[in-house]
């Protein structure tokens, strides 16, 4: 399969031009959305990802509330623009998948238990997919539950690894992932030092699982700086307004 | 030992403190180690590890005053939306003074949907929905002002300490200000000129709640203001 596209050139540069370990250029900004109680917007080289929080809040239909916790929903989705050939706006298979797994991948990071009877629902909507768009949804989400003022254990970082032409590279993109032997997103919560998602399609053999593994947490690590960064960006932008008015 | 200094921003997930320290608001502890469990401003008093969030809902707390919208009216209260995940009820023992015949009274002839009302919250726990009085002086239907809606976590910074921020708002702006504990406000003034500057303060006190030497830019803003 990987005999058409040439993946890897001879300088060991990927067909964007990055090093194996080195993810896309990111950028990250928090509340984006006035009327959601709390937004994030993610860049990562050709993906774009709109995510936002509402809640909690009072859980319509009124049956499927839990007296002990709250409730999360989330929805996964791809803009009709957002791939090459346009893409029917019902939801398929694969973005109900992505919604219960990106679901899963941030439930151990909230203190769901702290608002019993509510419901905090996610939307996550990708504007523009060139791959990875589960694990930079599942980054935006938790931005954006943060942002909410949602109390939560850690923030969730997500980032695929896989292996192209023999060789394990991190953060996939689009043809990466289609011509590609493997690929396997990994979702974690860097303080706690815990995987909240792991998946894995195609063929790695022990060693390189291992290999990729540690890769990916590392690239996790990255977004995850990113992440705190983007969070803090929105407060100190007025702090140092406020200062600078002050000397002036 | 302390990871951070006094009033920086942390996020979710941030080691505040490590050793014999208290887990105070949005924090919480595994082991001896206490983490931010919310986005705000971290603040450690002698043992005590706690966060000030800097957005937040309203989880009502009885002994608060709320202002809340009537949403629904039933045969013996009515449902207030108070800006909260859970919906309020005011029964009509907590509303009205008189004997009440279910027969006979119109429970829409003393509030209806709609309405806002300044309430006390008397009861309220995980497993119930808050309970509203408004037999109290000073509670009741709301007949006029302007309403401003700020996120909840920013009322003590409007109250400010031992008062000191609403008080200046009062003498400056000449405007009756009430505050709600769920992030809703009612201003009160001679002109709506008053009004508005009191509205336009209490927004740039939100806007700007984690910053310090605050109540003085505000007596500045009103002063330049009122030219």
């Amino acid at each position: 399969m990987s005999g058409k596209v040439k993946l890897i050139n001879e300088n060991g540069l990927r067909i964007d031009g990055r090093r194996p370990n080195e993810l896309r250029p990111i950028k990250i900004e928090v509340g984006v959305l006035s009327n959601a109680d709390g937004s994030a917007y993610i860049e990562q080289g050709k993906s774009k990802t709109l995510a936002a929080v509402y809640g909690p809040r009072e859980l319509h239909p009124r049956h499927l509330a839990l007296s002990d916790r709250a409730i999360l929903r989330c929805r996964y989705h791809m803009a009709t623009f957002s791939v090459e050939e346009r893409k029917p706006p019902a939801p398929t298979r694969r973005e109900i998948e992505l919604s219960k797994v990106i679901r899963e991948a941030l439930e151990p990071a909230v203190f769901l238990e702290k608002f019993p009877r509510t419901s905090i629902d996610i939307f996550i909507e990708v504007l523009q997919a060139d791959g990875g768009t589960r694990c930079i949804g599942t980054t935006a989400a938790a931005l954006a539950l943060a942002d909410a003022g949602i109390p939560m254990r850690d923030l969730v970082a997500a980032c695929a690894v896989g292996k192209v032409d023999g060789v394990l590279v991190l953060d996939l993109n689009d043809i990466e992932d289609k011509e590609g032997e493997a690929d396997m997103p990994v979702a974690y919560m860097p303080s706690l030092g815990q995987i909240s998602l792991l998946q894995m399609n195609g063929t790695l053999t022990y060693e390189e699982f291992n290999q990729a593994l540690n890769l990916a947490l590392e690239g996790c690590k990255q977004i995850y700086k990113l992440q705190k960064e983007a969070l803090k960006a929105k407060y100190v932008a007025i702090k140092e307004e406020v200062e600078t008015c002050l000397q002036s | 030992m302390n990871y951070f200094e006094n009033r920086q921003i942390v996020t979710p997930g941030e080691l505040l403190a490590e050793g014999d320290y208290i887990a105070g608001n949005n924090t919480y502890r595994i082991g001896n180690k206490i983490y931010a469990s919310r986005l705000g401003l971290v603040e450690y008093q002698g043992k005590t590890v706690q966060v000030i969030a800097l957005n937040s809902v309203y989880i009502p707390s009885p002994g608060d005053q709320v202002i809340g919208r009537i949403e629904d009216v039933n045969v013996n209260g009515w449902v207030v939306d108070i800006n909260s995940p859970y919906k309020a009820l005011l029964r009509v023992v907590d509303a009205i003074n008189k004997p009440f015949k279910q027969q006979k009274d119109d429970l829409t002839s003393f509030l209806d949907v709609g309405d806002l009302i300044l309430a006390k919250v008397i009861a309220f726990d995980r497993t119930m929905d808050p309970l509203l009085t408004i037999r109290e002086p000073g509670l009741g239907k709301i007949t006029q002002g302007q309403i401003v809606k700020v996120s909840p976590a920013k009322i003590p910074r409007i109250i400010g300490r031992r008062a000191s921020m609403i008080n200046l708002l009062k003498r400056e702006t000449e405007c009756k200000i009430t505050v709600g504990q769920n992030g809703i406000i009612l201003v009160s003034g001679p002109t709506p000129e008053h009004e508005k500057l009191a509205i336009l303060a209490i927004e740039k006190i939100a806007q700007e709640a984690h910053t310090s030497g605050l109540t003085d830019r505000i007596a500045e803003m009103i002063r330049r203001e009122k030219g």
